[in-house]
């Protein structure tokens, strides 16, 4: 007699199962389907095509009536199931019942709905079946309709490529910092959003919904940033959960998702559970593999035969067409673990293996993704890849050979083909400048231009030196900013600016970096650089700070704090005063100490009371003094003419505006003005970044002075006659500093490298290039110059500074 | 094993670390690029600098005061950066859940004797 079979549910899942099944025993079974949405099994993975226009529904139906009729099979489409009777083993929908010897969950999983205002609004969809599909294509008739789709994974994307492909203007909102954050690095993601954009599809990542907006139908969606986008479609595409109301109801074992064991049995051995819908072993799944490894196993137990569901390791490949990525495997970076990291910017590629104890154990690839297969077959099958380690990131076509000269590629080259796109150079022409004496990169820039504008070629540049030269070329010896990269300081500089790189994950990629994230070397100096050069672009990185810039305080030995407020130009009246000494008792500062920059200094405040000091302070008119930062600190000044006999001009006014105009400033050390009344110079401004001496006639500016680790005397800018024209200079100098000087040289090591002479030449004899950088440093100053105490003084601030969590209560077992 | 609630992953932003007080001093709770969680003790082998102020890099963090660098999962200093031989940091239990960091709570109130 015939056993009967009730499946719920016709999926992927459920329906490799019937062909496991029916292929071994075609008699054998009764089986009934019932199926919610009111058709059969088709190919969900395919509805990204559908979407795009390039599948029609047709094409990617797996079992269609014929086949169910050929079967045999009891089709109750369009039914949803409402209860399962365990006891009588009777599964029952509104038009009636079904009995079963053995039942089949394959409920699959249902959208996650983010829980805002407008979400049930017309127009807001989800991305899971062909219904959905069908709404977005009706949607996108409209001609210049506007899509929003909430969600930059996988399934995000790809209904935003499709809506893209359907002509409509597509914004996606990701919450994470990078797309695909679950199976991307930064830098994949970075080239992933960049692919994206040259489509036409705009990206937001950070970006939380706070609001759908619209009165009968979806109108735009709101972001907790106060971004707006207008959408007369939304896409809701952030993730999925297992769909187990059925299971829950009847008394399964129900976790995430229905618990199955390894035979994919659930709590009750008559009823087996398979697809998206389950939980095995702690693990959803989500991805097609494991799924159909399920269906093999669920149907060899309705078979009464041995079989046992393991899991194995999914590599993910995103269906968007010209859009190439991959990633397999564990990529997390730990000890022991170590990259091997390919990058090339002119195409796009980057490539990056993680190997641990010798074997591969993850991969993630973008734009060149033809060896992912290869390198997925060494992942599962836990390959010793120490043999071929060297060239193992160059793929199966390098393997078992010797290893290739790197000089070959460039002395294949004819002389017409072209080393230096931005100046037109060919190989030929280098080639030539060498015949002519040319020995360095250098003297190659000086005569040619190749890789002087740029640099992306320099590499290149130098292999040609080297092909020609042989062994009389040497590479000139620099010092790069860390090992993360061969680039220096100035290079970096260069191409951030020459290349418009906006991001710390742009400058990696398009630079080549050997890391795939940095390290704290290289991380604090592109957070300068990039938000020094990029001021309304680039977003300031906290966690790439130093502790005293990421605190906005002094750390002590002892890990409390120093706490120091401006004090303009020195000066401080009454009220400042009390508001200082009542936050030292209130607080128990232990020690309060005159700097040398004339302000007080709170020494040894725990770090829980930092935004409560600052709240204190801030009350009385206090704003923080940067005593910590690589930025303006103080501007020492001394009474000038309002009260000393021999005083020529105002200096302590003049001191006071000049910290006005430039507190808050970042630079690429710490800089420290001085304005003195007269040349006596009591407020010592020979020894300054920058110092001012007064004198009848005028003004006389001086830059590069120092008295720490070194002492140097300040080097004559120009001497002018009015406060004005000190200003100016003063404030386009620190810009052509900030824009310049690598990250942590003071002003005088920088001067030492460029010549006070091309710094004249920029700051006083160019009246339009003078504007300029003044014009740049207002613009930042527009963005930057905030008192950080004031930010932090709001309970998440203050609940930040404080402990995650106290356990000093607790008693130990 | 009986694990702790202590908050939410949120609370400790991506390569950050935030601090936990127990009577035997602080443990610091790292969260690296990757959304991982670590627990080590708040004291750097070396000059004991609070490890949770400083810049967190892969699985490691470079301790701020005198940049020695301590790897997050075992709690081993690096020796080229001035880690003697064996110099460590007592490591906690840490996992994530449902984005609640959970940490071992009978290791956390036995402290480093365990």
């Amino acid at each position: 007699m015939k056993r009967r079979l009730v499946i719920i549910g016709a999926g992927m899942a459920s329906g490799r199962v019937l062909e496991h099944l029916l292929a071994a025993e075609p008699e054998g079974w009764d089986i009934t389907l019932f199926n919610a949405e009111p058709r059969g099994n088709y190919n969900r993975i395919m509805l990204s095509p559908v979407l795009s226009g390039e599948k029609r529904y047709d094409d990617i139906v797996t079992h269609d009536d014929a086949w169910y009729a050929r079967h045999d099979i009891t089709c109750r489409f369009g039914e949803a199931v409402v209860r399962i009777d365990r006891v009588n083993k009777v599964v029952f929908s509104n038009a009636g019942g079904a009995p079963y010897d053995k039942l089949l969950i394959a409920t699959g999983s249902a959208p996650f709905i983010i829980p805002v205002q407008g979400r049930d609004l017309p127009g807001v969809v989800t991305y899971r079946d062909l219904d959905d599909t069908n709404a977005m294509i009706a949607a996108s008739d409209r001609p210049g309709g506007k899509a929003v789709v909430i969600g930059g994974g996988l399934l995000g994307l790809e209904a935003a490529a499709g809506l893209k492909l359907r002509g409509m203007e597509v914004t996606v909102i990701h919450l994470m910092g990078h797309l695909m954050e679950r199976q991307l690095d930064t830098a994949a993601g970075y080239l992933l959003q960049k692919d994206l954009e040259t489509r036409g599809i705009r990206v937001h990542c950070k970006g939380s919904t706070a609001a759908i907006l619209g009165q009968d139908r979806v109108e735009g969606v709101l972001l907790e940033d106060n971004t707006g986008y207008e959408a007369d479609l939304v896409c809701m595409a952030v993730g999925i959960r297992p769909e187990t109301r059925i299971a829950t109801e009847a008394a399964l074992e129900v976790a995430r998702g229905i618990v199955v064991n390894d035979r994919m049995e659930t709590s009750d051995p008559d009823i087996l559970a398979v697809g998206e819908c389950v939980e095995h072993d702690g693990q959803l799944f989500g991805l097609v593999a494991p799924l159909y490894d399920q269906a093999k196993v669920a149907a060899a137990t309705l078979l009464r035969q041995d079989a046992a569901f393991r899991p194995v390791q999914t590599a993910t490949k995103l269906k968007v067409t010209g859009v190439d990525l991959f990633s397999a495997g564990d990529f997390a970076e730990g000890p022991g673990r170590e990259d091997i990291v390919f990058r090339d910017p002119g195409r796009g590629v980057y490539k990056r293996l993680v190997i641990e104890n010798d074997r591969l154990i993850g991969a993630v690839m973008y734009g060149d993704t033809g060896d992912g297969s290869w390198f997925f077959g060494l992942i599962k099958d836990g390959t010793d890849i120490s043999a071929m380690r060297d060239t193992l990131i160059f793929g199966p076509a390098y393997q078992g050979g010797t290893g290739a000269d790197p000089l070959a590629a460039v002395a294949a080259l004819p002389p017409e083909a072209e080393i230096c796109g931005c100046n037109g150079v060919c190989k030929g022409r280098i080639t030539a400048a060498i015949e002519d004496g040319a020995t360095t990169l250098a003297d190659i820039r000086a005569v040619t231009s190749a890789s002087a504008s740029c640099g992306t070629c320099t590499g290149l540049v130098e292999q040609v030196l080297a092909h020609s030269l042989g062994d009389a070329f040497r590479k000139p010896a620099v010092q790069p900013i860390c090992g993360c990269t061969d680039l220096t300081h100035e290079d970096v500089r260069r191409m951030i600016k020459a290349q418009a790189l906006k991001s710390m994950p742009a400058v990696m990629q398009e630079l080549g970096w050997k890391t795939s994230c940095g390290c704290p070397v290289c991380r604090p100096a592109l957070n300068f650089y990039l938000l020094a050069d990029w001021p309304l672009d680039y977003e300031d990185d906290a966690q790439s700070r130093l502790v005293n810039e990421r605190n906005h305080a002094n750390i002590q030995k002892d890990g409390t704090y120093s706490v120091v407020p401006r004090m303009w130009g020195g000066m401080t009246n009454p009220r400042e005063l009390r508001a200082i000494a009542d936050a030292a008792e209130k607080y128990a500062i232990p020690a309060v100490k005159v700097t040398g920059g004339q302000r007080i200094d709170l020494l040894g405040v725990r770090k829980e009371d930092l935004p409560h000091v600052w709240a204190d302070l801030n009350a009385a008119g206090l704003v923080s003094g940067h005593a910590y930062s690589k930025g303006l600190r103080t501007v020492k000044t001394c009474v000038g003419t309002d009260f000393c006999r021999f005083g020529t001009q105002d200096s302590t006014g003049l001191g006071i505006r000049l910290e006005q105009r430039l507190w808050g400033s970042w630079t690429p050390h710490k800089v420290k003005l001085a304005v003195s009344g007269c040349p006596r110079n009591c407020a010592e401004a020979t020894c300054k970044d920058v110092g001012i001496v007064c004198v009848d006639s005028g003004y006389e500016i001086g830059v590069g002075g120092a008295a720490g680790m070194d002492l140097k005397e300040i080097e004559r800018l120009a001497k002018v006659p009015s406060e004005e024209e000190a200003i100016d200079l003063t404030v386009a100098f620190i810009q052509l500093y900030r824009e310049n000087a690598r990250y942590l040289d003071r002003p005088y090591r920088w001067l030492a490298k460029v010549g006070i002479d091309w710094v004249r030449a920029q700051v006083v004899d160019d009246a339009d290039q003078r504007a300029a950088l003044i014009a740049r440093f207002d613009l930042s100053q527009s963005i930057y110059q905030r008192d950080p105490w004031a930010d932090r003084a709001t309970p998440q601030a203050q609940a930040a500074f404080a402990p995650l969590a106290d356990l000093t209560q607790e008693a130990a077992e | 094993m009986s694990w702790l609630d202590i908050g939410a992953l949120e609370d400790i932003p991506r390569r950050g670390a935030r601090l936990v007080k127990t009577v035997h001093g602080c443990v610091a709770v790292f969260r690296s690029h990757d959304d991982q969680v670590f627990a080590l003790d708040d004291r750097c082998p070396h000059k004991g600098g609070p490890l949770s102020e400083g810049i967190v890099h892969g699985h490691a963090v470079t301790c701020p005061l005198h940049g020695m660098v301590i790897g997050l999962t075992d709690g081993r200093a690096t020796a080229a950066t001035g880690g003697a031989e064996g110099a460590a940091v007592t490591t906690y239990p840490a996992r994530v859940e449902g984005g609640r960091i959970l940490l071992d709570a009978a290791r956390l109130l036995r402290g480093r004797a365990a």
